[in-house]
């Protein structure tokens, strides 16, 4: 890590205003000028977007530009590409690939999604029977992939498929980047219970991916795979956010602008819910400190585990507290949506899609057998896939 | 102040080296002199209290002192070390004096208008572990109800007190202010009470025409007993993360080594996922509980709020961890010889202590403007 400070950050936040004007200068100009300028994730490395700083110096960035005006890159729209693409690529990826797809990623000109799931292999990844076979330069891939959030708005997937079906799951799976516009890939819309198709099945027919965008070496993608994983669940549990900054905020805020709503049960769950989700929030918020301080935490699945439940039962409660108008439903049209907004939709929506918190990116279950069996070290079950030739797996 | 306003004090929830030194010298200090066997032994016998013990944690290591100023003799700490103090005794569940004397009493002390006199010397002696002091209050009085215990005089009768068994001082708010009070004077009768836990005993103490030295006027005082008071729950909080983070590791370890149906029965899904949820729990407790110490420590104006949530969310916990220590253990559990009953026991009991989560979610409701129908 370099000697940069926060106030040497401020200074080039600084510079990178007066240089490019937010009010003047287009979006995407800025952004480009603000990933060139190290300072679109300090930490990453010099000339990929950061300045090999402290992670903890973000905030200061984010803030300075926040209050000049500056646009975002929208990361709720980009999240995959930001939260799971990113570092897998900066983990693992080649010179080539990391300077390729590093800034438009971040850009957001770029959006990216993530090929892992299948209809056969869900809390069970390293089933997936999706088949890579060598020809030459190029992998033919052929498959299904299945509960594809944006794939319908995706430029890049990352994407794992089975390379030798011969040796045990976890060993003959490899790690791919595939272009969504290439012949072979065809996006279906899954219409999902908000009424919405925010993922997708995706086909794969013969879709030929070179082998310059594999990411890591060959019948390793299962611990690259752990890379976004991880990612995927510190990014999902991780946002911070003020008090009553999530989903308790917009029920909180109902509760004192309509006192005709209030009841006494209510009114319990309500401060119970309350004192949960900000003890949530310092939650999040040491675990935050703990990584700035370079001691990580498995407090990340915990998050998440903490998210998933928390946001379940406010909404629940919220649909209920509006009585009359918890019956009603916005809109039940099939719309494909570019991103997954809690914040400007009806209760209905929240309680809705707020199941899926549960299940996405690991479900409950899962994510509980990792913390017992990681972090309190207890024993595994007994299992009987782990040596055995994937092809002789019964499904 | 409202919710939307951010806590204008960013909290720090992690733990400086030297708290981490001053932790390991309480554990071991209490692994030599007061592992369960000890503890189970002591309950039992007519002197819950192992003086020499006290004498080591208050004196020797100093512990007594840590929120007393350096010129009054004490550490010139802060609650964040009183609070990792608590952590370890909440895990080891020794019987001390150390919340009601050396966090409540001294709180109480030192908010008061002056530290000159009387005042100054008694916190001298709490802080050199030379005397202890409770508050002659039940122990499940909150903070909210510090101006009305400012009532009557030094005739009178008080159920419940913690500790007053051990104590050399007795603080006796009335309405004509509050009075310390020698135990071992005329007029002062303390008699022991068969507590839930008995790893915190309490008393009846009865009051008749006994005399007190007055140390503040009835105004002053109530807010420096609420002061106290508010202290003592935010820091309970830490010993309710203790007894849990316990209670969490004693039943990880005993499922992991206990074999039923040919294999450990903490291999089970049902009992992982039991385990990993309280996990869950402790780790939420302690940011809590942190933040609470923290925010004392600061004298932020955030520290009523930091307070009620942490004993709103860690009363829960603790109980929660002990009851599932006692299930997860099986027989062994519901032995008197096995420690979980005494977690169980302080869990259950800290639950009621300085407001039950009840109340503090009352607060809660008050402080940031979530009204009742
Ligand atoms: C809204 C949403 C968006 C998604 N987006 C994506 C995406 O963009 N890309 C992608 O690749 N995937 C995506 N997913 C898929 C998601 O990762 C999977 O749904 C998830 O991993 C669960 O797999 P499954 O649906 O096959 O359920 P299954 O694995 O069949 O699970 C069924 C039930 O069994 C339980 N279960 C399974 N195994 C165990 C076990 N060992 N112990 C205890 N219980 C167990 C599960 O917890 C669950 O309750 C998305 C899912 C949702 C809901």
């Amino acid at each position: 890590m370099t000697t940069i400070d926060a106030a040497e950050i401020r200074r080039r936040t600084q510079e990178l205003l007066a240089a490019h004007p937010p009010a003047t200068t287009d979006r995407t100009d800025f952004l480009k000028a603000r990933f060139d300028a190290g300072l679109a994730w300090v930490h990453y490395p010099v000339g990929l977007g950061g300045l090999d700083a402290s992670r903890s110096l973000q905030p200061v960035v984010d803030a300075e530009l926040a209050a000049a005006g500056a646009p975002d890159n929208d990361p709720r729209r980009i999240g995959i590409g930001l939260g799971m693409a990113a570092p897998t690529i900066l983990g693992y990826g080649t010179d080539e690939q990391k300077q390729r797809f590093l800034r438009p990623l971040w850009v957001g000109e770029e959006v990216w999604c993530q090929l892992f799931s299948e209809p056969g292999a869900g809390s069970d990844l390293a089933a997936l029977g999706t088949r890579a076979v060598r020809d030459g330069e190029d992998w033919v891939v052929d498959g299904q992939k299945v509960w594809t959030s944006s794939a319908h708005v995706a430029r890049w997937a990352i994407l794992i498929a089975r390379t030798d079906p011969d040796v045990p799951k976890h060993r003959g799976i490899s790690y791919f980047i595939c272009d969504m516009t290439d012949p072979g890939v065809e996006v279906r819309p899954l219409r999902q219970i908000t009424g919405e198709a925010e993922f997708n099945e995706v086909f794969l027919t013969g879709v030929r991916i070179p082998d310059s965008r594999r990411l890591g070496p060959v019948g390793e993608g299962w611990k690259v795979a752990q890379t976004t994983l991880m990612n995927e669940r510190v990014s999902i549990g991780g946002a911070r956010i003020p008090r009553e900054g999530g989903m308790i905020g917009t029920v909180a805020r109902t509760w004192r602008e309509r006192p005709e709503l209030r009841t006494h049960d209510l009114h319990q769950r309500l401060l119970t819910l309350w004192v949960e989700a900000e003890v949530a929030r310092l939650t999040g918020e040491r675990l935050r400190q703990q990584l700035v301080a370079g001691q990580p935490g498995p407090e990340g699945s915990g998050m998440k585990l903490a998210f998933a439940r928390l946001n379940q039962e406010i909404s629940g409660l919220e649909v209920e507290l509006l009585g009359d108008e918890g019956l009603l439903y916005s809109d039940w049209t099939m719309r494909r949506p570019e991103l997954v907004d809690f914040t400007g939709r009806d209760a209905g929506y929240r309680y809705l899609r707020s199941k899926g918190n549960s299940i996405e990116g690991g479900t409950s279950e899962v994510l509980l057998n990792i913390v017992a069996e990681r972090v309190l070290g207890l024993p595994v079950e007994p299992r009987n896939d782990k040596d055995v030739a994937w092809k002789d797996l019964s499904r | 102040m409202t919710a939307q306003t951010e806590a204008a004090h960013a909290p720090d929830l992690l733990y400086s080296e030297t708290e981490e030194d001053l932790r390991s010298a309480v554990r071991s200090l209490l692994a030599d002199r007061a592992d369960a066997p000890t503890v189970i032994a002591g309950i039992e016998s007519d002197t819950p209290y192992d003086l020499r013990l006290w004498e080591s944690l208050a004196a020797g290591i100093g512990a007594a002192g840590l929120l007393v100023p350096e010129k009054l003799g004490g550490q010139g700490a802060s609650h964040r070390e009183a609070a990792v103090v608590l952590e370890e005794l909440g895990r080891s569940v020794a019987p001390a004096p150390y919340l009601t004397s050396a966090v409540v009493a001294t709180e109480i002390l030192l908010a008061l208008d002056t530290q000159d006199g009387p005042v100054g010397e008694l916190l001298g002696d709490l802080a050199a572990g030379r005397k202890v002091a409770v508050l002659a209050l039940p122990f499940a009085t909150p903070a909210a109800d510090a101006a009305a215990a400012m009532t009557g005089t030094l005739d009178r009768t008080v159920t419940g007190v913690a500790e007053a068994v051990a104590a050399d001082v007795l603080l006796v708010p009335t309405a004509e202010g509050l009075y310390a009070v020698d135990r071992a004077g005329d007029g002062v009768t303390v008699e022991s009470l068969v507590p839930l836990d008995l790893t915190r005993p309490l008393a009846t103490v009865t009051l008749a025409g006994a005399a007190g030295t007055k140390l503040a006027e009835a105004g002053p005082a109530a807010l420096a007993v609420g002061r106290g008071l508010l202290s003592g729950a935010g820091l309970l909080a830490s010993e309710q993360l203790g007894i849990a983070e316990w209670c969490l590791t004693e039943t990880v370890r005993h499922t992991r080594e206990r074999h039923q149906f040919n294999r450990p029965v903490g291999s089970f899904q049902s009992l992982k996922h039991r385990m990993a949820q309280l996990w869950l729990e402790v780790v939420s407790a302690r940011a809590a509980a942190r933040n609470a110490a923290d925010a004392l420590a600061a004298g932020s104006p955030d520290a009523p709020l930091a307070v009620a949530v942490a004993q709103a969310y860690c009363s829960k916990v603790a109980v929660h961890a002990a009851e599932e220590c006692v299930q997860l253990h099986g027989g062994i559990g519901m032995t008197w010889e096995h420690p979980a009953h005494l977690y169980l026991k302080r869990a259950k009991a800290d639950s009621i202590a300085y407001g039950t989560a009840g109340r503090h979610r009352e607060a809660v409701a008050e402080l940031v403007e979530l009204a009742a129908p």
